[in-house]
């Protein structure tokens, strides 16, 4: 004969589990489970973060960095005594929206197999599709670690506004951290402006973070998709181009002047994590179109940007930064659906520039 | 169906298996199962669709009791109370459209009042008819059951559902440069006919008992198993209901262990598995032969779990009112050849195909006393799985997949056929039999998932590229 089952104690004790879990969840909420990866080990390393909006692309957003560079191949290859390791910062540029890794600029500077210091060129890709320095920082004090030789760093004027710095959810997702780098770089930055995401100990619980745990488990799955078929985002056969026709207005973030206006704190703190550092200022699209006069693009009035670029040369300059000003090498027919995503051979193009100032350094 | 409107089925199961016992059981449960038939079903394209395809549902369910009841009968108090509360219910989904400020009985706010009073005294008229008709010639039982048909073969074939919603819209002057096959989704539609038919073909072979319209109406509604089954038998079904209920500690931990188990098994197993399942996309886009392997043995594993899981909260939910629905799936991959696996999958459904199809289909062919055996078996076999895969859509894939399976069953009868003339000890060999069962496991598992690349994806083209790069050729 069967042994009785009560019903009330078995629900109680279950009731009692749920909650003693709960409880131990919030205690391990410091132990990085995001570095417990089937990255570089089952499947194949991924050549940029993960970042994704649709199922369809294999690939999803989250906030956890340990996960992110988790599922990196950076993590996962040992430095071979003959690299020469290039990390490239940035936004969706860099990352390569609309590209595939290989044609993305790691991947040109990768397939062009060039040397530096005797050594052979590999290029990382570290960028992340938003714009902000903080966020560039965030991910390059955490990148330090892999040894890299040279940091390429890429921006835009859009990264620079003090107002944009925390607005990124990967950085209002990472308060702790952003509080370490304010503190570790003695940024100018409020720790604990309210745009910087604190979890009460009710949100630090299972059932409140049982979404970041789903996105975990389901960025090892999609390690599958990864490994299967190389495909990390969509890339639809049609979709809108860039705007060259313009709103007629000069705009820039309610802003009379850029003076004070920029986080260039921020930069000079980067600027130190890796000795060998090469700033880069993104080429954009210089449109043709309807107020073109007014702006050069979507994101940009003429006036902000042309003051911009002369503040941020004499900032390099006076700082003795290796600066490279590309803003204007690529032609506009070479943008795809943003201002700054450019296509494989516009990517090429700025490979090639890039290519050039790797090799020079041991020269 | 999603996680809030499982989860209100399994509280109301709960609620009425603990509080209500005979005939209120089964009044609350068709009240229950009536509102189910609009609330699972998912918002259309096509304007209050999501409330005229459940009425029609309710229309031709009550169609078929009239039909299949002896005249006359409809005036009984019992069934004049089951025709109340159906016709209360919907006409309170209705009357939500002015009481309440969104729709949520229905995906999209219902149609107007004078439009279902319409609606009314049309499907009154043409219920009366069949009913006055039904009594008079023998032919009107043959005569639903086409129109049953007809009905699953619109909605089945694509090309015919992208005309019907093209007439639709035509009539109700929108645009046609919108309309899609997918137009006509109505929920649960498949199983309601196969359990209608079932009762109508009982009914003309003279084996069904006397139904009341409340019992009927749930049993071919019924809530836990709208949406995806199983099929159950209409008289097994009412002797659920006319028995006292046992709401007891035992009985409630065992339809829950179900419940849980089933919604892990769909929620976490099979919704995990279907990140990588094969489909259309990943047809085209797995560039070698091991990972398509993966894909494949992801699909077949998610379909099980999906499908079982459903099944698993069905017989759950079902069992905290009483109701002990059949089991449809018993460890099908795990059987040593595919007539085993046909009879542990989706078994309500090739029950019914049997009694309904096969039987009937063989006895016809055995008249024929100069076909040989061997052709009988195949014709049987291949007609039976071929009509299973219709079922599932008119499509050449799942004609590809009936037929994978009809020919497989033949071949796997032929061998068993072999095996026990040539070789009739084999069975009995201690060391051949383990060798021969985990191999024809092994065998039917990778018949079964190599089936699954044509039902899982829309053109032959896309699984003759799937078969390619699994057996690494061209």
């Amino acid at each position: 004969m069967q042994p009785r089952i009560r019903l009330f104690p078995l629900v109680l004790k279950a009731i009692l589990l749920f909650v003693l879990f709960n409880l131990a969840f919030l205690v391990i909420n410091d132990i990085p489970l995001g570095k417990l990866s089937l990255y570089n080990s089952i499947f194949p390393g991924r050549e940029r973060f993960p970042f994704g909006e649709t199922r369809e692309s294999y690939n999803l957003s989250l906030f956890d960095l340990d996960a992110m560079f988790a599922s990196h191949v950076l993590t996962g290859r040992e430095k071979a005594h003959d690299e020469y390791r290039v990390l490239l910062i940035g936004d969706s540029s860099v990352w390569g929206t609309l590209l595939t890794p290989e044609q993305t600029l790691a991947g040109q500077l990768n397939k062009s197999n060039i040397s530096a210091c005797g050594k052979t060129v590999r290029a990382y890709n570290l960028g992340y599709p938003t714009i902000s320095l903080t966020k560039d920082l965030l991910i390059l004090d955490q990148a330090k670690q892999y040894q890299p030789d040279m940091l390429i760093w890429l921006t835009t004027l859009e990264a620079f506004p003090k107002d944009k710095q925390l607005t990124s959810p990967i950085v209002a997702n990472n308060a702790e951290r952003v509080q370490d780098l304010i503190t570790n770089y003695q940024l100018p930055i409020n720790a604990n402006d309210p745009a910087l995401v604190k979890l009460s100990a009710w949100e630090q619980t299972f059932v409140s973070q049982r979404r970041a745990v789903a996105d975990l488990i389901r960025l090892q799955i999609y390690g599958a998709l990864w490994a299967s078929t190389g495909i990390d985002q969509i890339y639809p056969d049609n979709y809108e181009r860039a705007q060259t026709d313009l709103e007629a207005s000069d705009d820039y973030h309610g802003l009379d002047s850029l003076n004070d206006a920029l986080a260039l704190d921020v930069l000079d703190a980067g600027m130190t994590i890796v000795p060998d550092t090469i700033l880069v200022n993104e080429p954009m699209l210089i449109s043709e179109g309807r107020n073109s006069d007014i702006r050069y693009n979507f994101f940009y009035p003429r006036w902000a940007y042309d003051e911009y670029r002369e503040l941020l040369s004499e900032h390099a300059e006076a700082r003795n930064w290796q600066y490279l000003d590309l803003w204007d090498l690529v032609l506009a027919d070479e943008f795809t659906n943003s201002a700054i995503h450019l296509t494989p051979t516009g990517e090429r193009l700025l490979a090639n520039k890039i290519a050039e100032a790797i090799q020079a350094e041991c020269t | 169906m999603g996680l809030i409107q499982l989860g209100v089925s399994i509280l109301t199961a709960l609620l009425i298996g603990a509080l209500t016992r005979d005939t209120l059981r089964t009044y609350l449960l068709l009240a229950s199962s009536v509102l189910a038939v609009y609330w699972f079903q998912p918002a259309l394209p096509l304007r209050s669709f999501d409330f005229w395809l459940p009425s029609l549902s309710l229309a031709l369910t009550i169609l078929t009791w009239l039909v299949i009841s002896p005249s006359g009968v409809w005036r009984l108090r019992q069934n004049l109370t089951g025709l109340s509360i159906i016709l209360g219910v919907v006409t309170l989904i209705v009357l939500s459209r002015y009481l309440l400020p969104d729709p949520i009985f229905t995906a999209t706010t219902p149609p107007q009042i004078f439009q279902y009073l319409i609606f009314l005294l049309l499907a009154g008229l043409a219920l009366s008819a069949f009913g006055w008709m039904s009594h008079r010639h023998t032919w009107t039982i043959s005569g639903v059951i086409i129109l049953l048909i007809l009905i699953l073969v619109v909605l089945k074939t694509p090309m015919f559902s992208l005309q019907t919603s093209i007439f639709v819209r035509t009539l109700a002057n929108r645009p046609i440069e919108n309309a899609a096959f997918t137009d006509l989704r109505w929920l649960g539609f498949s199983y309601i006919a196969f359990r209608l038919i079932h009762v109508l073909r009982d009914r003309q072979m003279g084996r069904l008992p006397e139904l009341s319209l409340p019992e009927f109406a749930t049993y071919v509604v019924f809530f836990p198993a709208l949406a995806a089954g199983p099929i159950d038998r209409a008289e097994r079904f009412s002797q659920d209901l006319r028995k006292d209920v046992s709401f007891t500690q035992e009985e409630i931990l065992l339809a829950g262990q179900r419940v849980f188990l089933g919604l892990f098994k769909k929620f976490v197993v099979a919704d995990t598995l279907a990140l990588i399942a094969l489909n259309d996309a990943l047809a085209t886009q797995v560039r070698t032969t091991g990972w398509m392997w993966i894909i494949v043995y992801a699909y077949a594993f998610q379909i099980y779990f999906d499908f079982s899981g459903y099944t698993d909260i069905a017989i759950g939910t079902a069992r905290l009112v009483g109701v002990k629905l059949p089991e449809n799936f018993a460890a099908p991959y795990i059987k040593p050849n595919l007539t085993q696996f046909w009879n542990s999958w989706h078994m309500s459904l090739t029950q019914w195909f049997r009694a309904y199809f096969f039987n009937p289909f063989n006895r016809w062919m055995r008249g024929h006393k100069s076909l040989p055996a061997w052709f009988m078996i195949l014709i049987g076999q291949a007609a039976t799985m071929l009509l299973i895969g219709l079922w599932h859509g008119i499509t050449f894939n799942f004609i590809f997949w009936g037929l994978w399976h009809g020919v497989g069953l033949f071949l796997q009868n032929r061998w068993s056929e072999f095996l026990r003339t040539r070789y009739p000890n084999a069975g009995q060999d201690n060391r051949l039999r383990p060798i021969l069962t985990i191999g024809g496991i092994l065998l039917t598992f990778h018949f079964v998932a190599l089936g699954w690349v044509f039902f899982a994806l829309s053109d032959p083209s896309l699984s003759w590229q799937v078969f390619q790069k699994l057996f690494n050729f061209l």
